[in-house]
């Protein structure tokens, strides 16, 4: 067989082939080639047959074939082979395969080769990719030439010893007694990986953090080698651009920072050098400012004194100004990462910041924007705003929607007025609408509905926006909203803010109905608007158009539409009565979180049992006798008969129990008001009404049972769910007294089965007192993650005139809902 | 500097040498090397030379028709990884004289022996660009000794 052709001559050939096809032509013959050659186990041309697989298997052709030759070549005794099959290893075979722990052999007898570089071949292979059993039996190895002498072999055994560390964490302790004299060391390789195995260690146990720290007095000597490296002449070893090896003195910077975190004596002894190279570091190339960014992060996460801090911010500030723009780049992380702490130090940079809004760089852009968005306080909202408003016209597609959201969260916060927050709101719909997160349109619904004055204001920009544009899905649902709500506000041109437009309710509906029938409307922008018609038909006198819009729709192949509207149709025939007192005006909807959609949805969990009282009162703006006649109406109706047995049961509020139901729902599931129906609530236009809280929810109401009755001790149990865990019953006891003596030293004590946990709380008082003119009350909270039957055993002990009493009783009688 | 993997690769996008300091399924290497060439090439012209992928910071520079991009924990120092990657392409220059892509092509072991003497485990092990040119020297010269006198 002819000798295999040599790979500069494979790759020449290779490169000649014109087509993707022709390539791989030539790749699988000469692969067929090879498959022989290793197959008649040729040694004279292994290597060179291993390196044109490797080739190929560089352009994406597959080299497993080779894996087991790779091993032979480690195996081999010339170095050409050894190479070579190194290569090869730490390109082929990775610790998934199955061939990789055969060369662990191969590489322990190599890390005790007589010449180095072989030593250094294995060495480099075992720190790239070696498992963790790999690493387990030649740890030994790696560590005895820790100790060597031959600085070419310590660095790599370092460097190897950092890979077998992060393999199997719990040999660090065997290479401890090695780390003793590496940093005496005058050899900088040894040194640079010194540090790193040494940085390796701290960041991974905490035990060996203290013990580098206070026995070994670790900063001492850092401080007193990054200070030679400074103050040391021009040494053309390790000079780059007239810095002393930057990439040793970075790491150092790194494990100073790692020593000197949360300790404040390590911190004290690092302040000079830090302050040193500050200010004394060349910052007219890349190098300087790489050190300049490691001694910066290095300050802010230590403890240093505060003069040293907005050392480190001016230097981030400075870097703003960089002509480079990696150099902004990192500025602006860094400053990301420190505005919370040094809040104030980063405002003094804010026109800066905001400048790189106008960056041309994508990376520093959204950089900027996240920075700008941190820095918006009370004071500087107007001003801010203006610029992130103009950056949100302008600025790519990718960040309108982190932006929008962004800049209605800032609002929230820090509006200044009602009337600028609505105006904000309704220039992000404007310029940015379509970006804007689906859940801020029930946020802002809220937010509207609460600005009470300024209802016919926002009603009037809506609509205006509205003739101009109706592509903007979000700023099309929230404005048909509001014109579904306030559209008696629109057409009598109540508008005080600005010069009031004039509108009649056709022009109106003729709006809205030109969202249903338009292309650009989604059918979520449909519902909204249908259900915004059905709304205006108790707010204007056009009834019979809005009659006829409704029936056509009640034939709509749109299935939402379609339920939607034949409700609507029954509303107008069979319920029409009630259709006022329907589509009344909105509550305001309380709102207990200031921040985003998700606080919104937790704090409805939260409050939804156990809601105060209180919480209720603000929700009185509605007529009370209207509340009333619903009252009325529900309770006469058989089509929704679970209304009836909650209401009795809900703890009692003021204001009746409609305003109960709405004050859920505008609670659970921030947009619910009462006749549109979001798409995912049951069909009936009443159960929507009460809405979720009935069937599923946690928070229906258990009610109360009698747990013991004897000898003129009563011992009811009232429930509720704890929220967030569901699994959680909470009881709480009341015990009342018939008799005509109190009941003193009064104990209750609860167990039960296996399955359950307990926790009782301390009690109200031990006195029950006589004739029922009090009561104990004590909390139990019983874990129930299996949902077993609860089941309970008491024992109650008590003095009664004079005499000691106890009881025993089981308690079986609970009603299924408190453990179901 | 904790390098999880070191790319070159031309402006069309084939893969000139490939380093990965970390085991990875096969796939994922292919995925990776796609999702970092579509990145890296479609950057505009003078862009900052970060970005981020999945958790990782990428830092690419090119140098003449090649990209020398690596992958590097979210904590890394960006700035000393461009100085990183520019001391590899000193020593390569130093090595072949006047590196251009075609020398990486020819010799593509060389360049991997070069970045074994540099970077090990994802660390710089040698901060000296003479140590590792002597190093390497004393490799190849070990090498041809070895040899018979058939070349490969």
């Amino acid at each position: 067989m002819p000798a295999p052709i040599r790979l500069r001559e494979l790759i020449r050939t290779i490169r000649t082939a014109r087509t993707q096809a022709e390539e791989r032509e030539m790749i699988q013959k000469e692969c067929a080639a090879i498959r022989s050659s290793f197959r008649e186990e040729d040694n004279t041309y292994r290597c060179r047959n291993v390196a044109k697989l490797l080739y190929m298997h560089m352009l994406g052709y597959p080299a497993h074939f080779g894996q087991l030759e790779c091993l032979k070549l480690i195996a081999s005794q010339k170095f050409t082979d050894k190479r070579i099959g190194y290569l090869g290893a730490m390109l082929l075979l990775d610790e998934r395969q199955d061939v990789h722990l055969l060369m662990t052999n191969c590489i322990k007898n190599d890390l005790n080769h007589s010449t180095q570089y072989v030593q250094g071949l294995a060495l480099c292979t075992l720190g790239c990719m070696g498992s963790s059993e790999m690493c387990r039996d030649l740890a030994g190895e790696v560590e005895k030439l820790l100790k060597t002498s031959n600085s070419y072999l310590r660095k790599k055994a370092a460097l190897c010893a950092v890979h077998v560390i992060r393999k199997v964490p719990e040999l660090m302790e065997m290479f401890l007694p090695a780390t003793k004299n590496l940093l005496s060391e005058k050899n900088h390789g040894v040194l640079h990986t010194s540090v790193v195995l040494l940085t390796e260690m701290c960041e991974r146990s905490p035990d060996m953090l203290l013990h580098f720290r206070k026995v070994c007095l670790l900063v001492p000597q850092l401080v007193r080698i990054l200070k030679n490296l400074i103050m040391s002449g021009y040494s053309p070893e390790h000079d780059v651009s007239g810095i002393s090896d930057p990439f040793l003195q970075v790491r150092i910077l790194r494990l100073l920072r790692i020593l000197g975190r949360s300790d404040d004596d390590s911190s004290e002894a690092m302040n000079d050098i830090l302050a040193q190279v500050a200010t004394n570091t060349e910052t007219s190339k890349n190098v300087g400012n790489a050190i300049l960014y490691e001694t910066v992060l290095t300050i802010m996460d230590i403890k240093s004194e505060s003069g040293l801090r907005v050392l480190a911010i001016n230097i981030l500030g400075r870097f703003l100004l960089n002509n480079d723009k990696n150099i902004r780049y990192v500025a602006l992380t860094s400053l990301l990462k420190t505005v919370q702490t040094d809040h104030n130090a980063v405002q003094r940079h804010r026109s800066t910041i905001v400048d790189c809004l106008k960056d041309l760089d994508v990376s520093i852009k959204r950089r900027a924007m996240e920075l700008s968005f941190a820095l918006v306080n009370g004071n500087n909202i107007r001003g801010m705003m203006k610029e992130l408003l103009y950056f949100l016209d302008s600025c790519d597609p990718e960040f309108k929607a982190d932006c929008a959201s962004g800049v209605f969260l800032a609002a929230e916060k820090y509006a200044p007025s009602k009337r600028w927050h609505i105006d904000t709101i309704m220039r992000v719909l404007t310029t940015a609408g379509s970006y804007v997160r689906d859940d801020s349109v029930p946020n802002l619904i809220q937010l509207i509905t609460n600005s009470v004055e300024m209802h016919a204001y926002t009603v009037q920009r809506l609509y205006k926006a509205l003739l101009d544009d109706i592509s903007q899905q979000p700023l099309v649902q929230v404005s048909s909203w509001c014109i579904g709500e306030y559209g008696d506000l629109l057409v009598s041109g109540q508008c005080e803010e600005e010069e009031p437009i004039q509108v009649t309710e056709d022009e109106v509906l003729d709006v809205l109905e030109g969202l249903l029938v338009s292309n650009l409307s989604t059918p979520v922008t449909r519902g909204y608007s249908l259900t915004a018609i059905m709304k205006l038909s108790t707010r204007f006198s056009s009834v019979n158009r809005i009659k006829k819009v409704v029936s056509i729709y009640s034939s709509s192949i749109d299935v939402e539409l379609q339920q939607r509207a034949v409700e609507y149709n029954a509303l107008f025939k069979k319920y029409d009565h009630m259709r006022p007192a329907l589509l009344e005006r909105m509550p305001i909807m309380e709102k207990t979180a200031s921040n985003g959609p998700t606080e919104i949805m937790q704090t409805n969990g939260e409050t939804e049992p156990s809601v105060p009282d209180t919480k209720h009162l603000p929700l009185v703006t509605q007529p009370a006798n209207q509340a009333n006649d619903l009252l009325d109406l529900l309770g006469g109706n058989d089509v929704v008969p679970v209304i009836q047995t909650t209401l009795p049961t809900k703890p009692a509020s003021a204001g009746g129990e409609l305003l109960d139901l709405l004050g859920d729902l505008s609670l659970s599931g921030g947009l619910a008001p009462a006749p549109s129906v979001p798409v995912s609530q049951p069909p009936f236009l009443l159960d929507g009404l009460s809405s979720q809280p009935l069937f599923n929810d946690t928070s229906a109401a258990i009610p109360p049972m009698t747990a013991y009755s004897k000898n003129g001790l009563k011992i009811e149990f009232t429930f509720e769910r704890a929220n967030p865990n569901p699994n959680i019953a909470v009881i709480t006891i009341h015990a009342t007294n018939t008799t005509e003596a109190d009941m003193t030293e009064f104990v209750f004590q609860a167990a039960v089965p296996k399955t359950f946990q307990l926790q009782l709380l301390s009690p109200s008082s031990n006195i029950v007192p006589a004739l029922n003119q009090g009561s104990v009350t004590q909390v139990i909270r019983v874990l129930n993650p299996q949902k077993q039957q609860l089941r309970m055993r008491v024992k109650l002990t008590y003095t009664h005139k004079g005499s000691p009493v106890q009881d025993l009783a089981e308690v079986n009688n609970f009603p299924p809902q408190s453990w179901q | 500097m904790t390098m999880h993997f070191l790319l070159l690769f031309s402006r069309q996008g084939k893969l000139r040498l490939q380093k990965w300091f970390t085991p990875i399924p096969e796939r994922e290497k292919k995925k990776i090397v796609r999702d970092m060439t579509t990145m890296v090439l479609g950057r505009k012209p003078r862009s900052c030379n970060f970005l981020h992928w999945k958790d990782l910071k990428i830092v690419y520079k090119k140098y003449a028709s090649l990209y020398f991009c690596c992958g590097l924990d979210a904590e890394e120092n960006e700035l000393l990884a461009l100085e990183v990657l520019h001391r590899y392409v000193e020593l390569l220059d130093k090595y072949f004289g006047n590196v251009c892509e075609l020398d990486i092509i020819f010799n593509f072991e060389k360049a991997y022996f070069i970045l074994d003497e540099f970077l090990l485990g994802g660390e710089v092990q040698e901060t000296s660009k003479q140590v590792v040119s002597r190093s390497i020297e004393a490799s190849d010269m070990l090498q041809e000794v070895s040899e018979r006198p058939r070349s490969r």
